[in-house]
């Protein structure tokens, strides 16, 4: 397979490295002079000066036969314009862009290029699903830390609503202890019908924590 | 008519006067505060600060009313991508962006997007003059020269 990369930034740089590691053909483009002798040295003929965004730069360093040019560069519009060019000019069978501002993401599907890695939404979700974790909130360690005693707060959107507990799938070993409704709270039992609102003390494994939570509050989505 | 124009330049800045001047409304963005300075003080219309392919600058700019959008910033690839946010997204139905490189005017030419190449224009009437000849239409100025066209 011969791969195009343009930008020889970091992401340039190591996904260059992998993919020469792998076997696989590769040139690397880069604009800037004093960056472009650093990759020569490691990468000799692999590396090629000039703008990506140029045509001729593109032609020279063979786009009309690559199977993949990957658009890594700092700026969403470069990589726009090299991934258009690639793909129309060139014919390009597959164009991957980085882009950093992630509502670009539509931009660039509007515009003609479906592949796109952001880091800064990767980074997002990764983010986003610690803090759907913490709806469940952890109490207290029990059992030198293999059993916790955790807290959830049913929502309107949580899968249990209006139904009752002995109708639940919980994981082996979870136990729903304590109901507080309003100022009262009551021992949970198999009849209790469940409502949004509600507050549950539970004891679930701590390797079981994620699986618990999306029982009672459905599985953290990923945001689109 | 409202027309957003990117890039308070030389050139952004003129055609904003040009336009005001001819009774449209107009809204000018730049990410440089000081470039709003070209204006002068009896500019009217409005001065968006931010980058061009955002499209939150570009409806704060009135993208969504307008009838023209001029894409005059200083980065080909910026031009590029705004014009086209423009036009596909926004169906502006006038949008020009100005290309310094002949080569990817004349691909986004190819693409449907109008450009302009001050490149080429000022080139090509520069000989003209130079040579005693008479300037020449905009579309014959704009024509890629073949050695330019193959690398």
């Amino acid at each position: 397979m011969y791969v195009i990369v343009v930008g020889g930034g970091k992401v340039g740089y190591y996904l260059t490295k992998a993919l020469l590691g792998a076997g696989q053909e590769v040139t690397l483009i880069e604009k800037l002079h004093r960056r472009f002798d650093l990759l020569q040295e490691e990468f000799g003929d692999a590396a090629f000066f000039g703008d990506g965004c140029e045509v001729r730069t593109l032609e020279q360093a063979g786009a009309a036969r690559a199977d993949l040019v990957a658009a890594v560069t700092g700026d969403d519009e470069d990589n726009l314009v090299i991934c258009q060019m690639a793909k129309r000019k060139f014919n390009v069978k597959r164009v991957i862009a980085r882009i950093n501002n992630p509502k670009n993401e539509v931009t660039f599907q509007m515009l003609g290029i479906d592949e796109t890695v952001s880091s800064t939404k990767l980074i997002y979700s990764l983010i986003e699903q610690e803090v759907e974790v913490a709806d469940v909130i952890p109490l207290m360690a029990l059992r030198k830390g293999h059993l916790e005693l955790v807290e959830v707060a049913l929502t309107a959107g949580s899968p249990v609503v209006n139904r009752k507990v002995r109708d639940l799938k919980l994981p082996q070993s979870c136990t729903l202890a304590i109901l507080v409704r309003g100022d009262n709270s009551e021992v949970i039992h198999g009849e209790t019908a469940l409502r949004a609102g509600d507050i549950i003390v539970a004891i679930t494994p701590s390797a079981q924590v994620q699986q618990f939570r999306e029982v009672l509050l459905g599985k953290a989505v990923p945001t689109s | 008519m409202h027309v957003v124009i990117l890039g308070c330049g030389r050139v952004g800045a003129t055609l904003a006067l040009m336009l005001e001047a001819n009774d449209h409304s107009v809204a000018i963005v730049d990410r440089d505060r000081e470039a709003f300075r070209r204006l002068g003080r009896n500019f009217k219309g409005e001065t968006v600060l931010g980058i061009g392919i955002d499209e939150d600058v570009l409806r704060k700019a009135g993208i969504e009313r307008a009838g023209g959008f001029a894409a005059t910033t200083s980065g080909d690839n910026s031009n590029i991508m705004s014009a086209q946010i423009a036009k596909v997204k926004y169906k502006v139905p006038r949008v020009i962006a100005r290309i310094y490189d002949p080569l990817r005017a004349e691909a986004y030419k190819e693409l449907g997007i109008d450009t302009i190449s001050p490149t080429l224009l000022g080139a090509g009437m520069c000989q003209d003059f130079i040579l005693g000849r008479s300037y020449r239409s905009i579309g014959e100025y704009q024509a890629l020269p073949e050695f330019l066209a193959h690398a």
